[in-house]
């Protein structure tokens, strides 16, 4: 039997580019490696009868996307409002600082003025960029009339913002975001919390020049869901690409995708599952990693040398573990009433840009910075009745341990972190029931993704737009014919989105 | 009273190349100097009895070369000599000699390792190459791209017609360097630490970077942007110091006619019916003129000799923004005999070049951690030179004169600010890590000058010792520098403009930015142009 597409990993990249496929008529088969869905975002148990996705909220998912593939009927329970963010006061008897609704609290009139003044300008130019995300770029030049239009496309968005708000974009897309928060605001605790979207996933702290502004207006190119949970995307698109008629096979590994010379050029025929079945395919469309799909299910051997090299030089070794904990009931954080949302539990910049210098020499942050999540909060079902999980991403860990991330590594990167979180919430240490520390390598093993990095590759100018993975494979097309990229790695980059998988989809049916 | 055509204030090189050029298209200019002494940061003075200090910049490379021969400076007195190669101490004892001959640098290469040895030819290849188009655009005015102004138009097909004249494959890589940290960058050629640290110790300098900060990498191009004598890539001394560029500059300067005033320090520009008009000095004597150039760093002219209320809303607070980051030391030290280096062959390369100090790329990136923290670096980077090893009229016959260039050394100290125990701590943590690599030097040392980025400032008067007149980052280089809408010369005031490093195309002593600002204020006077075009014969 044969089908039209073939797509490895059911991601969420991967279904989404599955299932606009299939409703366009195609045969779809989606084969995935785990025994359920989801990649990164999906679900676990962990602990007797606590559950966790390393995923939990999702932010920015194109609307456009939900209703498209009719999430909404198919279960997605979003809703399109800013996640309420918070910054948990070191001091005890120190105020905390929300941000819900694109509204502060916590901090003087003045610093709420500055932000409103900050978000108005963010959000401009995020909506100046938002239209790129969603479309392939072309690449530049070679002068094609369509790559032509693109750009100029951009050149007349990027006017339309206005000379101020035109110029002010070029100034400080290159900006470390310590500078340009800095410019707006005088609050220590403050400039932490907004940094973190700019920094987190990728190699930069606050004062890495060049590559985080742009991260954080990718973020904010949509809306963000305030009540949507990971889980429930990814059983909407689940069964939405499968009512389109996509086939998906569980615990099936592809071992490699069989390749065979045409006239021309090398061409995807299948893959190879490591139960040694074949399954053959007009197309092969792999929402795993760049390397992983090229060096690896490809073979290094079957590509040009130098585009092998490109691919083997993307930067993707991850900086982010997964903490979860089992406690047998709620913490209490000081101070805090109604804890929802997201907690940022780093006292400044700078602390974020200590734990990045131990970083930089390959051992763990003598005190980790985290964001912290209480997934529970809005899913009981998660925890047996009355206890809570806490899931929190610990920066910065690298992926290259000087210690080779052994025993006793990982003892001292959980302790660090329960001494942080019980400075935060006196007393969480001893609700603690069980743990689980999935360090980048853990994440690699278990996911298959090459360095246990959430976006596949760092989003920095360098491996962005026209350049993501590489140039000649940022169209979603490889130098193999009839293999496709649609995962993180690809235009526009990481985060639970499901753009590269449209994009990708779009490109195919073209 | 008499009224001059310009008046430009300071009397840095750039200061001094503008109005050369406005002196050459028959202006009748001032240029009005805070100091005794003229140069600004281009500048040698006998410190020490005998020793002729160059005490602050210390070598020259970017100079332009078409300005060089059309101010026909050597008929002016200076004379460039050019380095024969850079030694680069490791951590382990070990050290690489960078020969500026091609073989014998080629061999040294592959005593550390055969695979960087080519990876060296790559690299230089790759570097040149990324090089020459930036040095294209070196004496050109950046455009505006939120104006559709003809030249702005014109401008910037210039720019985008270099890009795609690279071809596909060459722009991807471009923008990659322009955006990877060093560190990054080199990986990708070289095994060997030694050799990644001994260049990218290029890519740190005068920056508040580490090698492993991204945009580091094309600071490297600093090691092949320059020239000497038109070898590209090459650095060089001036015989007689730094100063004897802007000796050279001051005498061309007057040849055509052109004045000097030191000792007068600019206090405000006075500005009338929202024209600038004249200075005033700090004795309170007017010097009017038509047109008024400020020679000094844009934070400086913006905020301190100009008034608040003369200024359109905004602009100071623009102004303010602009960063510097003050990140260099300088120690310069007259010496009893040349030093010996232990584990390096005693040949004439060892002291007719440079000795740097980058250890490891760990070593550079702690450094750079200690700058983060609010102190100096315990284990600094150095780049060292003994001029008088081949320039005879710095110091006395049979002694030396050493200059040390430091990263990182903050401005703005965390545990308050500097005093004279902590700048001579500084300088003790200099000596020291050379006295590692050359026993017996401590011994050899008869006058120590050691400046930290706070008397950088006090004396020349970049801001935060800033040796680029602000950092050399993305964010404000090309039409963002010195702040986007003002990178064309003009200030916000008529008659009024900025020529130096704080503009296009920014740090170095290439006397570029005065040129185009010259270039540009004749264009407002309906004047033909004195500056020459760049010739660009690279090829």
């Amino acid at each position: 039997m044969s089908f039209d597409a073939i797509v490895i990993g059911a991601g969420h990249n991967g279904l989404v580019c599955a299932a606009y496929l299939a409703k366009h008529g195609q045969r779809v088969l989606v084969v995935e490696s785990q025994d359920r869905c989801g990649g990164l975002a999906s679900q676990h148990e962990f602990h007797d009868g606590y559950r966790c996705a390393n995923a939990q909220h999702v932010s920015h998912f194109p609307e456009r996307i939900s209703k498209d593939l009719n999430l909404v009927k198919h279960g997605f329970d979003g809703a399109y409002a800013d996640i309420p963010l918070t910054w948990l006061n070191p001091d005890a008897d120190g105020a905390h600082i929300a941000l819900v609704d694109g509204h502060l609290s916590g901090v003087d009139a003045g610093e709420q003025a500055a932000y409103q003044q900050y978000r108005h300008l963010l959000r401009r130019i995020a909506s100046m960029l938002a239209p790129f995300w969603l479309k392939t770029v072309p690449p530049i030049g070679n002068n094609h009339l369509s790559e032509m239009m693109s750009f100029a496309h951009l050149g007349l968005k990027m006017r339309a913002l206005g000379k101020d708000d035109m110029r002010e974009f070029l100034r400080i897309v290159a900006l470390p975001i310590r500078d340009l928060l800095d410019e707006y605001f005088d609050h220590p605790g403050l400039k932490a919390m907004l940094s973190w979207d700019a920094l987190i996933g990728s190699r930069q702290a606050p004062r890495s020049p060049n590559n985080s502004l742009l991260a954080l207006l990718y973020r904010m190119a949509d809306r963000s869901l305030t009540s949507a949970r990971a889980d429930s995307l990814i059983c909407a698109l689940e069964a939405s690409a499968r009512a389109s008629g996509v086939e998906i096979r569980l615990s099936k590994r592809v071992e490699r995708v069989t390749i065979e010379p045409r006239s021309e050029c090398l061409c995807a025929t299948g893959v190879e599952l490591a139960d040694g079945e074949h399954i053959e395919a007009v197309r092969v469309v792999s929402s795993a990693d760049p390397k992983t799909t090229l060096l690896q299910l490809v073979g290094g051997d079957q590509l040009e040398i130098e585009f092998a090299g490109r691919i083997n030089r993307i930067r993707d070794r991850g900086l982010v573990s997964k903490l979860h904990l089992a406690l047998r009931t709620a913490p209490t954080f000081a101070g805090l009433e109604a804890p929802r949302g997201r907690f940022i539990l780093a006292p400044m910049m700078d602390s974020i840009e200590w734990a990045f210098d131990d970083a930089k020499y390959g051992r763990i942050p003598q005190v980790p910075v985290l964001e912290v999540t209480l997934p529970s909060l809005a899913d009981q079902s998660l925890a047996p009745a009355g206890g809570q999980v806490l899931s929190a991403n610990v920066l910065y860990t690298p992926y290259a341990q000087a210690d080779n991330w052994d025993d006793m590594t990982r003892q001292l990167l959980l302790a660090r972190c329960l001494n942080v979180l019980e400075h935060y919430a006196p007393g969480l240490r001893d609700l603690v029931i069980g743990t689980e520390l999935l360090t980048p390598v853990d994440l690699e093993v278990r996911y298959g993704v090459s360095g246990g990095h959430w976006h596949h590759g760092d989003i920095a100018l360098d491996q962005l737009i026209m350049m993501r993975p590489t140039y000649g494979a940022a169209q979603y097309r490889t130098p193999i014919s009839g293999l496709f990229l649609c995962g993180a790695g690809s235009h526009p980059g990481g985060d639970l989105t499901g753009i590269p998988g449209h994009n990708a989809a779009k490109e195919i049916l073209r | 009273m008499k009224r001059y055509d310009a008046i430009v204030i300071g009397a840095g090189h750039n200061g001094l190349t503008n109005a050369a050029y406005l002196a050459k298209a028959g202006l009748d200019v001032l240029v009005v100097e805070k100091n005794d002494y003229i140069g600004g940061a281009a500048v040698s003075r006998e410190l020490y009895d005998g020793w002729t200090y160059s005490n602050c910049s210390y070598v020259c490379s970017m100079m332009r070369q078409v300005l060089h021969r059309d101010l026909d400076l050597g008929r002016h007195g200076l004379m460039l000599i050019p380095y024969l190669g850079t030694i680069n101490f490791g951590d382990a004892g070990n050290a690489l000699i960078s020969y500026h001959s091609k073989s014998a640098a080629y061999n040294e290469l592959k005593r550390h390792s055969r695979h960087d040895a080519d990876a060296k030819l790559r690299i230089r290849a790759d570097l040149t190459r990324y090089a020459l188009i930036i040095r294209k655009t070196l004496l050109r005015t950046p455009p505006d791209p939120a104006w559709m102004r003809i030249r702005d138009i014109r401008e910037l097909l210039f720019l985008a017609k270099q890009f795609w004249s690279l071809g596909e494959k060459e722009i991807y890589e471009y923008v990659r360097f322009f955006t990877l940290s060093a560190a990054d960058f080199l990986d990708e050629y070289f095994e060997t630490d030694l050799i990644k640290a001994s260049m990218a110790s290029s890519g740190i300098i005068g920056t508040a970077l580490g090698v492993h900060s991204p945009g580091s990498s094309y600071i490297l191009l600093h090691h092949v942007m320059g020239d000497v004598d038109g070898n590209v890539g090459a650095w060089g001394l001036a015989r007689g110091g730094m100063g004897a560029i802007s000796k050279a500059l001051e005498s061309a300067l007057r040849s055509f006619g052109g004045a000097v005033r030191s000792e007068a320090e600019v206090v405000r520009v006075l500005v009338r019916h929202g024209r600038a008009c004249g200075v005033v000095l700090a004795n309170g004597e007017e010097i009017h003129s038509k047109i008024v150039v400020s020679n000094l760093d844009a934070k400086r002219t913006f905020t301190k000799i100009m008034d608040k209320r003369d200024l359109p809303p905004g602009i100071f607070e623009k102004a303010s923004k602009y960063k510097f980051h003050g990140s260099s030391g300088k120690v310069n030290i007259a010496l009893d005999a040349l030093p010996k280096f232990t584990g390096v062959p005693d040949n004439p390369y060892v002291n007719r070049g440079s000795q740097a100090y980058p250890g490891s790329m760990h070593t550079l990136e702690r450094a750079f951690d200690c700058w983060k923290r609010g102190r100096f670096s315990d284990v600094p980077f150095i780049e060292s030179v003994i001029p008088s090893a081949w320039d005879p009229t710095v110091a006395p016959p049979g002694k030396h004169w050493m200059s040390n260039f430091i990263q990182y050394c903050p401005a703005e100290l965390s545990d308050g600010p500097w005093t004279p125990e902590k700048r001579d701590a500084f300088g003790q943590a200099v000596v020291e890590r050379i006295e590692a690599y050359s026993p017996g030097f401590k011994d050899l040392i008869l006058h120590m000058e050691v400046r930290t980025p706070h008397e950088i400032e006090q004396e020349v008067g970049l801001t935060e010792g800033n040796i680029f007149q602000g950092e050399l980052t993305i964010d404000q280089l090309l039409f963002n520098r010195p702040f986007p809408g003002y990178a064309q010369y003009r200030m916000p005031v008529k008659r009024m403009y900025m020529c130096g490093s704080s503009t296009h195309p920014g740090g170095g002593v290439s006397s570029a930015c005065g040129a185009n600002a010259a270039r540009e204020i004749l264009l407002d006077l309906r004047k033909p142009s004195t500056v020459p075009e760049d010739d660009c014969d690279d090829e």
